[in-house]
């Protein structure tokens, strides 16, 4: 009897439901925690699978191809694959290409795309609504809507075939679209700096104006200086989209020979040198090309990624 | 004295605008000479018979609807396409909008590896280029054994897992036939809907990571549920970025979609460049129209803090 009630007594005390609160709490936490890390598992899986298979396969050789038997492992592991790709993506120079090109743009992608944010997020004047729509509308817009007469246009630039911005081997008409603003994504990068400078307090800038700077001053000296979570994305962004394009290098620099390209082509260029169409050995040779192409963008990735993502986070994208 | 002032120079209003002006100036050359000029000319191209003739231009013989007729009464695949690509981005947005949500509110928790996992969940954005994804897309058939992949036996001795088995037991079950569609296909679109939800995944984390912790706090201490705070805290501060997120899903299905692909080839195969402006400009306004409508729903629920 005295039992009983000592118990229901312990059962009320607080130390008793202070215990039971941490425990169900633990619990839960811990269920929740399990559940979570098999969901974030599987998703991570998913993600890199294609990854695993693709690193796999590039170092097989062609008679592991062949054998049922070899999953993921190779049995006769060889660079053959990574050796051809690399010689027929002429893998340096596509990469030094590459890179020139992404870097130039992504620059006049960010110099462009901040003044002209800047002047969205800061100055009255008639009309800044409607045409900030019309950025808004650039980028809803596909591309593949106007591609083609802009294309024509390129070609006949000013209604004359020998002013054309479309040369085979130079960037001259995506330069131009990068540097009016209307480059690959150029819309979403002019509404991550209007964002941004939104957010920067006006008293900073009014403080400037008073002590008699002008406005290109104070954009120069006192926003810019402030924007780097804004340029680091931006930047960013321009270069992986300018790297990983192929649509507007294949439309408007038709022989360009950047990295991505060379990687569409290079199975074809295999078999078209040994003079044979072996669709086996021509995915072989991609899968080499792909390590090779996704290599420099991964390094540069793996160092930038703090940047990327907490840039991001405060960019200003999130209005 | 004060008007005198203003009478000389500009006055702030009138240097205001000048400056604004000034800086957007470069890109309205962009906008007027390569946007707005060239989807006039798309406009205009899709009523005429187009032909190139090099060193000349262009010549355009008025057909009035032909290209239009043509494209939904005569060609073989267009009009299917273009309806089955709309239908496919009404399917996947939704699925593509509330994962990426769901992946970024567990992102945003704090766990073991957090960092690594985020960078592995921007790796699809980083491998995006056509001839990446499209290898991957291959290599993941292989992986997962899809029709290109291995043989089902082998499948079967690979990896333990038996997909008709599943669907079987689920038509045993009496679960209509549409309904075990509609799940086989979302699981079989798993792959893309991850693929696709990258840069929609991060735009979601840092909308998270911009509520005022404090909120939270306050909600706490009132006694709310996790539940209620999804509801009336996450949801919220989280709902202008939907939209901005459905669009971007949108352009993105859009660009990828078969009808793109079918306009591209009818200017470069068939040099049927009317047809093609046609085309690529009834879509555009279809998936538009889509867009319009679905935003305007969404905004209506979408709460602004200012």
């Amino acid at each position: 009897m005295t039992k009983i009630v000592d118990m229901k007594k312990w059962m009320d005390s607080p130390t008793f439901k202070n215990t039971r609160q941490k425990w169900t709490g633990k619990t839960r936490d811990f269920i929740l925690g399990i559940g979570i890390a098999i969901i974030v598992s599987g998703v991570c899986y998913i993600i890199l699978a294609p990854v695993i298979g693709i690193v796999s396969r590039a170092f097989m050789s062609p008679e592991d191809i062949g054998n049922p038997l070899v999953f993921l492992f190779p049995q006769n592991p060889s660079l053959y694959n990574i050796a051809n790709a690399f010689r027929f993506m002429n893998y340096w120079d596509a990469l030094l290409r590459t890179m020139i090109f992404s870097i130039s743009l992504a620059l006049v992608h960010v110099v462009i795309t901040s003044f002209v944010g800047y002047g969205f997020a800061r100055f009255k004047f008639p009309g800044s609504g409607l045409l900030f729509g019309l950025v808004v509308v650039s980028i809803i817009v596909p591309v593949q809507t106007y591609m083609i007469p802009m294309q024509i246009n390129f070609r006949f630039f000013l209604g004359n075939e020998s002013w054309s911005l479309l040369d085979p081997t130079w960037p001259w008409a995506i330069l131009a679209l990068t540097l009016t603003g209307v480059g690959i994504r150029s819309g979403l990068y002019i509404f991550i700096f209007r964002q941004f400078f939104r957010g920067i307090p006006k008293e900073i800038e009014e403080a400037a104006f008073i002590d008699g700077t002008g406005p290109l001053g104070t954009y120069l000296r006192i926003m810019m200086p402030n924007a780097v979570p804004a340029v680091v994305t931006v930047f960013l962004f321009a270069f992986v989209w300018h790297y990983n394009d192929t649509y507007y290098a294949g439309m408007l620099m038709t022989g360009n020979t950047l990295m991505a390209s060379r990687l569409n082509a290079v199975g074809w260029t295999y078999s078209d040198f040994h003079d044979m169409r072996n669709p086996v050995m021509m995915q072989m040779i991609t899968f080499g090309g792909v390590l090779l192409a996704i290599a420099p963008i991964m390094i540069i990735y793996l160092f930038l990624q703090r940047y990327f993502v907490e840039g991001l986070e405060r960019s200003g994208i999130v209005g | 004295m004060n008007t005198k002032r203003k009478r000389k120079g500009l006055s702030l209003r009138g240097r205001q605008m000048f400056s604004g002006y000034m800086f957007i100036f470069p890109w309205l050359i962009g906008i007027t000479f390569f946007f707005l000029w060239n989807i006039f000319q798309a406009f205009r191209h899709s009523f005429n018979h187009v032909e190139l003739i090099s060193g000349v231009g262009t010549i355009l013989t008025p057909v009035g609807l032909d290209n239009f007729y043509y494209i939904f009464r005569e060609h073989a695949t267009f009009g299917r396409e273009m309806f089955e690509s709309v239908f496919q981005m009404v399917v996947n947005v939704p699925l593509i909008i509330f994962f990426s949500l769901f992946m970024a509110i567990i992102l945003n928790r704090k766990f073991i590896g957090r960092g690594f996992v985020r960078a592995i969940f921007f790796l699809p954005v980083i491998m995006g280029s056509a001839a990446i994804a499209n290898t991957l897309e291959m290599v993941m058939n292989m992986m997962m054994g899809g029709i290109t992949g291995v043989s089902p036996e082998a499948m079967r001795a690979a990896t333990g897992f038996n997909a008709a088995a599943i669907i079987g037991m689920l038509e045993m079950f009496e679960i209509p036939p549409q309904v075990v569609d509609f799940l086989v296909e979302t699981i079989a679109n798993l792959h893309e809907v991850i693929r696709a939800a990258g840069v929609q995944i991060l735009i979601f984390l840092a909308a998270l990571q911009s509520i005022p912790p404090s909120m939270y706090e306050v909600a706490q201490i009132e006694g709310a549920t996790s539940y209620e705070i999804f509801w009336k805290i996450t949801m919220p501060m989280v709902s202008p970025l939907i939209v901005t997120n459905v669009v971007y899903t949108v352009v993105d299905t859009y660009a990828n979609s078969e009808v793109v692909t079918t306009a591209h080839d009818t200017f470069f195969s068939l040099q049927n460049f009317g047809a093609s402006a046609a085309m690529s400009l009834s879509t555009a306004i279809l998936v538009c129209l889509v867009l319009f409508s679905v935003c305007w729903v969404i905004s209506r629920k979408v709460f602004y803090y200012d």
